[in-house]
């Protein structure tokens, strides 16, 4: 009871703020479309960097492909909406304009999610036998035949990107899916589940001795992952109204890296102070764009040497404010041999 | 831990800083007119040529007392020769800057890219030299100064056919571009409508840099001449790599071509191609040299197409506000639809009701580093 | 059959620059488990040394002798930029965990391609011509003096590294290290010493490398190394990791396979190939063609 009660709070509050920025409930109080741009920018950040600190963070996996299911995500709902989106809303024309909108975002993000997910189980089920480094390349090499396979479907657009997809995607269903992933993400760490991820990550072969279904365990993280990942690329190309597979090279899988190991692996708010932090030094300094990457990469090293755990580290931000709650899996990360 | 905490409020406020500390630029004063280009990467002199002849044009216009009382200022931003970076800029441009008009794009990818989101903002767009045909229908606020691609790919056939007596053609697309592509098309169409053969089709993606496979392809399937309707960067290195695998047969190419920097990559083994263009600098008409001198004067160099077209764009953009008497969106759109006979560098230019320019096209040689005017061709001579 | 055997001759001279590249992951990665990320662009800023020293020189007409000076210039320069990377980024974290490591990789290869854009600019160059141009043609193929440079180049390069580290005493040494890093410290191995010359002579490689593709191509840009390191990188997999012979192999495969589906499929498949032979091996064969099988210890 306490939870739908907090659910709703915070869904009245997204609508409430949605409904502010874009000018819809009090006239002439609005904010800049670009900055409005940013934010929704950053909630889509926030659920890929989420999504990918479960598999990486708290199992343990180093996936550097992510950037592949978004692309699924992406361009499944986006055709999607392209194709079937007028013959969906002629099919709810009672609904107000709103809700038919939402309606076609909703079945688009879910057939996004649904296809990354699969892709997730294809892509998981060979890599995750694998060990740490070797895990890495495989998944940025399925990234990239995902990327490449997109770019020869002409019917996408191919290699010239594709168009005309309509804008549903607010700053409302943004925040909505941030919240949504974060929630999720949030349960399955505080689960018994989320214990044999964290173990699995910790030592995993004493975690098969345990009985522990490792692969299994593995596979179904990645999936989750991946599907939110998904989602994440729906909202992004419903959002710009125009995806291009440069969108979703393996730069995009680093940045994501970058987000959340600066946040710290294995910590849900460091993840989101990450992607906050991520896409605000991106668009403060699109002057200065060229020094951005060299920026964000030398922070990146200076960060491996200095605090390999990134900022939070293991812990959540409630810690700092509570001293209350133990962080999950203990002390940070121990090296390996 | 308190050193953690400071650490992060601090680095906090300076992100957010920097994030709110981005305002717009331009007084009130003036009429600001934005222009995305692609002013580094691979077909970064598309996007400098072009900004030079808008700003040259618009310098022009500011000396001489400027429009509706006020001067123009041009605000030009890059897209990295990135598609997906021309929506973000435009996006900016719009958003943040406030613009009134937009000029831009070259490439037709990136044009298609940004059309829809000038379209729907209800800002008046006009491409100096996008040349695919889906670029204008986008909507009715996204204009043209150029000609199709439709028009160019028939020129080029009716060339290689008619004048160059090449009846075996081998095609090297750019699957990644919106303009090779389309133009593989058109070509290909009106070359077998001539009565020519197509002897191979291979592709490429813009950035790659060995071709020599799909050349080594091309070598076996003998063709008299390679169709090449890509971007310079790659053209020359393609012409090199395949002067040096041994083929012999004519290159032929587009207006994709121009660029001070082809000779530069190419070299020798450009000579004897040819590539249909808006306008070669050989011209004598007056318009053209006078263009060309003070071009010369200003930036220190010859002014290639793009150049001129991006000039040229400026100018009707100009002479549309005048026209219309405001800056308001609509209003500045149906002046511009309403265009004619335009005296512009590369030709007079009527605006039809595609939104399309109807103009002559004409094939240049290169030859030692210079491109020659060899032969025009008017619309009515073409039957796509 | 004429297209055939040139599209073979392509495949070699592109598989001997891979092979070149996949000597030093598969070096490295052998004394420290270690996928050296910024591997890919030390080969980029050996291509961009190669570039400037070879426009310094170029007042003396194409020669053999300026060709050999502009690879040996940027061989040596690379050395030392393998040894600096290593020394200042990947000594401190070489006891965290693997991830970190991998992070860290991750991290200098971005900051290497980014300053590159920053200093060299992002628009490509073009490599000037450097030895005399000659071609050949044996049965109808075409073997241009570029194409016949890379290949000689890049084997004498590999006998060279063989004949180092089979006979010499550091290259011994090299091979204790790369079997167990502790055993051969407690040998009294400079451990530290032999990991810098295993950087060095990857770069080295690496930068020859990089001048050879400048002289064919001869196109060259500050990203140039993120595809050509990938595929290196899968090639020194595909060959077996740690095996110096299996990088050689495992390149000209990666290399012939690339051309020919370029030169007989389609060209927008080509960046697919590399990534899909890498997932097959690792799925198969995971220890590559010619490696050992890595037992995990507890």
């Amino acid at each position: 009871m306490k939870g739908l009660l907090a659910a709703g709070a915070v869904i009245a509050m997204l609508l409430l703020v949605n409904g502010l920025l874009s000018g819809g409930l009090l006239p002439g109080v609005s904010m800049s479309p670009y900055i409005l741009q940013v934010l929704c920018l950053a909630g889509i950040n926030i659920t890929l960097a989420v999504s990918l600190n479960l598999i990486n963070g708290f199992t343990g996996q180093f996936s550097i492909g992510h950037a592949g299911f978004m692309a699924i995500g992406a361009y499944s709902g986006a055709y999607f909406t392209v194709t079937f989106g007028d013959r969906l809303r002629s099919i709810f024309a009672l609904l107000p304009e709103f809700g038919r909108e939402s309606v076609v975002l909703l079945v688009a993000l879910s057939i996004g999610a649904v296809l990354a997910a699969i892709a997730g189980f294809f892509v998981g089920v060979p890599s995750l036998r694998l060990r740490g480094d070797y895990l890495a390349i495989v998944t940025l090499g399925f990234g990239e035949i995902i990327r490449v396979f997109i770019l020869n479907i002409d019917a996408v657009g191919g290699a010239r990107g594709y168009g005309g997809i309509p804008k549903l995607a607010n700053f409302f269903w943004i925040y909505f899916f941030a919240a949504a992933t974060i929630l999720v993400v949030y349960r399955i760490v505080h689960s018994s589940f989320g214990r044999t991820l964290v173990a699995i990550r910790e030592d995993e072969i004493a975690a098969e001795a345990m009985g522990v279904h490792t692969t299994r365990a593995k596979v179904i993280s990645f999936v989750v992952s991946s599907a939110m990942a998904g989602v994440a690329g729906g909202l992004f190309a419903h959002y710009l109204m125009y995806v291009h597979t440069n969108s979703f090279s393996f730069l995009r899988s680093f940045e994501i890296i970058i987000m959340i190991v600066i946040g710290g692996l294995g910590s849900i708010s460091g993840s989101v102070l990450g992607a906050v932090l991520f896409i605000s030094l991106t668009e403060g300094l699109r002057e200065f764009a060229q020094y951005r990457m060299v920026l964000f990469s030398l922070m990146l090293i200076v960060l491996m040497i200095v605090r390999p755990q990134g900022i939070l580290g293991h812990k959540e931000f409630v810690t700092f404010l509570t001293k209350r709650r133990r962080p999950i899996g203990g002390a940070p990360g121990t090296t390996g041999t | 831990m308190m050193r953690l905490r400071i650490l992060a409020a601090v680095g906090l406020a300076a992100v957010l800083a920097t994030t709110l500390s981005c305002g717009s630029k331009g007084s009130q004063k003036e009429i600001l007119i934005g222009e995305y280009g692609s002013l580094t990467g691979g077909v970064a002199t598309f996007g400098i040529s072009t900004k030079n002849g808008s700003e040259l044009a618009f310098d022009d216009i500011n000396q001489k007392g400027g429009i509706l009382g006020q001067k123009i200022k041009l605000l030009v931003e890059d897209d990295q020769s990135k598609p997906e970076e021309a929506g973000t800029v435009v996006n900016k441009l719009i958003h943040q800057d406030h613009v009134v008009a937009m000029l831009g794009h070259v490439v037709s990818s990136h044009s298609l890219a940004a059309a829809p989101i000038c379209q729907a903002e209800k800002i008046p767009m006009i491409s100096p030299s996008s040349t695919n045909p889906r670029v204008t229908q986008v909507g009715n606020y996204i204009f043209r100064v150029c000609f199709l691609d439709t028009f160019q790919g028939a020129v080029m056939a009716k060339f290689a056919y008619d004048t160059l007596n090449v009846k075996k053609v081998a095609i090297l697309v750019d699957v990644r571009s919106d303009y090779s592509v389309g133009l593989q098309t058109f070509f290909g169409q009106a070359f077998k409508k001539l009565g020519g053969t197509i002897v191979t089709e291979q592709s490429y993606s813009q950035g790659d840099s060995d071709f020599r496979a799909q050349l080594t392809a091309i070598k076996g399937s003998n063709p008299e001449a390679i169709y090449v309707p890509g971007y310079y960067t790659e053209v020359g290195t393609i012409v090199h790599q395949a002067r040096e695998l041994g083929i012999t047969a004519v290159f032929l190419g587009s207006d994709g071509w121009d660029s001070p920097k082809l000779w530069e990559i190419g070299g020798t083994a450009l000579n004897g191609s040819y590539f249909s263009n808006h306008y070669a600098t050989d011209d004598p008409s007056p318009v053209v040299q006078k263009f060309i001198n003070d071009y010369k004067a200003k930036y220190g160099q010859m002014p290639d197409a793009l150049a001129a077209l991006g000039y040229d764009a400026a100018r009707i953009m100009a002479d549309a506000m005048t026209r219309a008497g405001s800056t308001d969106g609509a209003k500045v759109r149906d002046k511009i639809a309403e265009t004619k006979d335009f005296p512009g560098v590369t030709g007079s230019i009527t605006i039809n009701a595609d939104r399309n320019a109807v103009k002559t096209a004409v094939i240049v040689k290169v030859e030692n580093g210079k491109y020659l005017l060899t032969e025009s061709i008017k619309p009515d001579a073409v039957k796509p | 059959m004429t297209t055939f055997l040139q599209q073979l001759v392509n495949g070699l001279s592109l598989g001997s620059i891979y092979a070149l590249i996949a000597l030093g992951y598969t070096m490295v990665y052998g004394v420290l488990r270690l996928i050296n990320f910024a591997h890919g662009d030390v080969y980029m800023v050996g291509a961009y040394v190669g570039y400037f020293l070879s426009r310094r020189l170029q007042g003396g007409g194409p020669s053999l002798v300026s060709a050999l000076l502009v690879m040996l210039g940027s061989m040596i320069a690379c050395a030392l930029l393998g040894i600096l990377i290593e020394r200042l980024a990947y000594r401190p974290v070489r006891r965290e965990a693997r991830l970190t490591l991998l992070i860290t990789a991750i991290g200098v290869s971005l900051f290497i391609e980014n300053v590159a854009q920053l200093v060299f600019g992002a628009d490509p160059k073009f490599f000037p011509s450097l030895a005399p141009r000659a071609d050949f043609i044996v049965a109808g193929v075409r073997l241009t003096s570029e194409q016949i440079t890379v290949i000689v180049v890049s084997f004498l390069l590999m006998l060279l590294l063989r004949f180092f580290i089979m006979k010499t005493r550091t290259g011994k040494a090299m091979r204790a290290v790369s079997f167990s890093l502790d055993a051969a410290r407690l040998m009294g191995i400079s451990t530290d010493w032999i990991i810098s010359v295993t950087f060095a002579l990857g770069s080295a490689l690496a930068a020859a490398a990089g001048v050879l593709i400048g002289m064919q191509i001869p196109k060259i840009d500050p990203l140039m190394g993120i595809m050509y390191g990938l595929k290196a990188f899968v090639a020194a997999v595909l060959g077996g990791i740690g095996s110096i012979p299996g990088a050689v192999l495992g390149g000209l495969l990666i290399g012939t396979s690339e051309v020919m589906v370029v030169g007989y499929l389609s060209s927008t498949y080509r960046e697919a190939i590399a990534f899909g032979i890498l997932i097959l091996v690792l799925i198969l064969r995971p220890q590559g063609l010619l490696g050992r099988v890595q037992k995990e210890k507890v």
